[in-house]
């Protein structure tokens, strides 16, 4: 019997196992949206394409599973640039469905874009199907695509003439062959054994791990590295979530805006094991500074993550999870007592500690953004739930004070940094866990980039907790022009901003404000228990900074660390 | 890091899927990264479904292997090789127009004939000679053409082959055989 292309692919998609598309319909597209189609797939309508598309971000990093996007041509393409771009950074499993005109090309008609020309420098690969006889290969081909060795978005054009044409459906095919494709699993056993020496003779190491770990599913092989060799770990921004933050060779996060003693600990380090991270300037600062005095260990799926910036000692290339399983099988053998060995250098990270600890000091009145953040963190951390942010200051302090226990757990925007992105994350995570507890910590500037998917939240019934941490200007940016130039007015506001609480109200969520940080307990305790999508408005410091910093461009010895505290009751002092 | 060794010229041979759109994304690749490319060739291999493109590019060692391994990264790449470590064979073809007054052909011709070089077509006033060879004889051809004044110049680009097996080649070309392995091996170095 012969089906549509739109049928075809329907039926593709469900033997990929997908079972939520997030997108936006429009002319050329309609035939897969079509509702009437008889398939268990859910479609949830979002308000625009490039929220769509982070949500399918946020359903990936939260599941594993790779999310599915389907969108029309033109503007609807066009929207996706920038979440497209979001995932190919941060290596984000996505597979965007987009409408295109009937077969013939170049026409300029309506809604008409060159989308493959668009999407090939912001996907892992594009197709177009020229045939529906091509729709099951192209789609086993893209979901292989965008799951398989460093993940990331898979663009998918179908023109409506191979959608509504008819043919004979043979099936899904079983296996996939790419043979300009083949990412490497299995590290060389060589360079393992190498790897393993070095950290057998490390006086000083330290681990640095990226989001590699979190793609790879690779948490408990890390975990099972910690506890063999007992080295203290440091992860990146995308990171977050491999190692539980109450281990206690937990050192915190890296980079920019990490901690200082974690920062301090790849100075001093004479061997750094960086795993499924990619030495981004956001780590390294200077690059030509970075690790010049010790030796460095590289484990990625990316070759080209290898050598980029940072000449390495041990390149290893391959999965993460098969490598360091391989490499702890290496570590077991090696008798050594790591614990007693690391003594010393326990003791030169617990003394960097004590010097520059991660503090804020909330006193009377205003509410400091940290401790705000804090609190949210604490008082959710037993739920276990999935947090989002946007991007800025909220962001940095939400990475700095993280709790939690679990990967996958973590979703921000990292290599991009899109502002935002938190919101239809959320969304995304939420779809796919529609019972757990899912947050999303956003600024006031980014939760007004995406605010239209209130409306999502409230149709799906949704239940997102969102925290405005509301600074009134574009705290991140005010806080670099303060760096840049004393004098002049900020083109960071304040500017006029909506009522937050009448808006959430509007939308048919429910509104919160907390002003005085006596208020602050029990209004995240009211957001949490209160059933459906709420919007806390948390009105805070506006002048606060993020501290400690590392100025874009300088290398990392040249870290801004915080004020030295003033003797204070009220102040909070975290390890 | 970068910059210790002098960038230099390399070769890489690469086999790539015959499909709309390849050449696009290899060249976006390289606009991107900000890689300086002098030539580009692309054609057929025996296989139809393959494609073979000849790309000269500068660098020095360090952004060499980052060119390979993102040309590698992409899916529709299935090999790179990088000839220049290797011995090869390189030749490119022009098509050279140079003023042909009367007092100046029978030199020009020497200089056709020393380069072994043809003419192809010629008017009252000018000669429009093919010539083959590698960088330096076409290099070496132009500057002697240069004084008579070169009205139009036209060039195919580089292409290469390793000697022996240093190229990858598809097996539908192994199957055809004399321009595969055992052709490569019993041809001698062809002087230019």
């Amino acid at each position: 019997m012969k089906i549509t292309g739109a049928e075809i692919l329907l039926k593709s998609l469900v033997e990929e196992g997908v079972t939520t598309i997030f997108g936006h319909p429009g002319g050329v597209i309609l035939h897969g949206t079509d509702p009437a189609s008889d398939h268990p797939i859910k479609y949830i309508l979002c308000r625009h394409e490039q929220v769509a598309t982070h949500a399918a971000e946020g359903y990936y990093k939260a599941t594993g599973r790779t999310g599915t996007v389907m969108v029309s041509s033109g503007s609807g393409v066009t929207n996706c640039v920038t979440a497209l771009t979001d995932a190919l950074v941060d290596s984000m499993a996505i597979v965007v469905l987009t409408g295109q005109l009937p077969a013939v090309m170049g026409w300029d008609a309506a809604q008409e874009v060159d989308t493959v020309g668009t999407a090939r420098g912001c996907t892992k690969h594009c197709f177009m199907a020229f045939t529906t006889e091509e729709i099951p290969r192209i789609i086993k081909e893209a979901y292989f695509i965008a799951r398989s060795g460093r993940p990331g978005p898979v663009l998918v054009d179908l023109p409506q003439a191979v959608m509504t044409g008819c043919v004979a459906y043979t099936g899904h095919p079983k296996s996939v062959a790419i043979r300009g494709y083949n990412p490497q699993m299995t590290g060389h056993p060589g360079q393992i054994k190498r790897a393993a020496e070095l950290i057998a003779q490390a006086r000083r190491p330290v681990i640095y791990g990226g989001g590699g770990i979190i793609h790879a599913d690779a948490s408990e092989e890390l975990h099972e590295l910690v506890e063999i060799t007992q080295i203290p770990t440091t992860l990146t921004l995308m990171g977050l979530g491999a190692l539980p933050t109450s281990h206690p060779l937990w050192l915190g996060m890296l980079g920019m805006h990490g901690l200082y003693w974690a920062n301090r600990c790849l100075i001093d380090a004479d061997l750094i094991v960086a795993i499924g991270s990619r030495f981004d300037d956001r780590v390294t600062g200077k690059a030509c500074d970075f690790g010049r005095q010790c030796k460095i260990i590289h484990v990625d799926i990316d070759p080209t993550s290898i050598q980029k910036h940072v000449k390495v000692d041990v390149p290893i290339v391959g999965d993460v999870r098969c490598v360091l399983r391989e490499l702890n099988k290496e570590l077991r053998k090696v008798k050594r007592n790591w614990a007693r060995d690391f003594d010393e250098w326990y003791g030169q990270i617990e003394v960097w500690k004590k010097q520059h600890p991660l503090r804020y000091e909330q006193q009377q009145g205003v509410i400091k953004p940290q401790y705000a953040i804090d609190m949210i963190l604490r008082l959710t951390e037993e739920y276990d739930p999935i947090i989002a942010t946007g991007v800025g200051q909220h962001q940095v302090w939400a990475a700095q004070f993280y709790r939690g226990r679990k990967p996958r757990r973590w979703l921000t925007s990292g290599g991009l940094g899109t502002m935002g992105y938190g919101f239809p994350a959320a969304l995304g995570a939420q779809a796919a866990f529609p019972n757990g507890l899912v947050l999303n910590i956003d600024g006031d500037g980014g939760i007004q980039v995406s605010l239209s998917e209130l409306s999502t939240l409230v149709d799906y019934k949704l239940p997102v907790k969102t925290f405005v941490i509301n600074n009134k200007c574009l705290g991140m940016v005010r806080q670099w022009h303060q760096r840049v130039s004393a004098h002049h007015p900020l083109p960071t506001g304040p500017v006029h901003q909506p009522d937050f609480v009448k808006l959430a109200e509007a939308y048919g969520a429910v509104g919160i404000r907390i002003e005085r940080p006596e208020e602050v307990k029990a209004g995240i305790e009211k957001a949490i228990n209160t059933p459906g999508p709420v919007v806390v408005d948390v009105v805070v410091e506006r002048e606060e900074n993020c501290l400690p910093t590392i100025p874009a461009g300088a290398a990392i010895t040249d870290i801004v660390r915080a004020p030295a505290p003033t003797p204070d009751k009220s102040s909070q002092t975290w390890h | 890091m970068k910059g210790q060794i002098p960038p230099r010229r390399h070769i890489l041979t690469l086999l790539v899927e015959n499909q709309v759109g390849v050449l696009a994304r290899i060249a976006g690749l390289i606009a991107a990264k900000g890689y300086n490319i002098d030539s580009v060739s692309v054609g057929e291999t025996m296989d139809a479904s393959v494609s073979r493109i000849t790309l000269v590019v500068h660098g020095d060692d360090w952004v060499m292997e980052q060119v390979v391994k993102q040309l590698n990264r992409l899916i529709e790449v299935i090999k790179v090789v990088d000839l220049t470590e290797e011995e090869f064979i390189e030749r490119e073809m022009i098509l050279v127009r140079v003023n042909a007054d009367p007092p100046n052909r029978a030199e020009i011709l020497r200089i056709a004939d020393i380069f072994r070089a043809k003419v192809v077509d010629l008017t009252h006033r000018t000669y429009t000679l093919e010539a083959t060879g590698d960088e330096d004889k076409i290099h070496a051809l132009l500057e002697l053409l240069r004084p008579f004044g070169i009205k139009e110049l036209v060039r195919t680009g580089l292409i290469a082959i390793g000697r022996a097996s240093k190229t990858p080649s598809t097996k539908l070309e192994r199957v055809a055989g004399g321009d595969g392995e055992e052709g490569a091996k019993k041809s001698p170095a062809v002087a230019t």
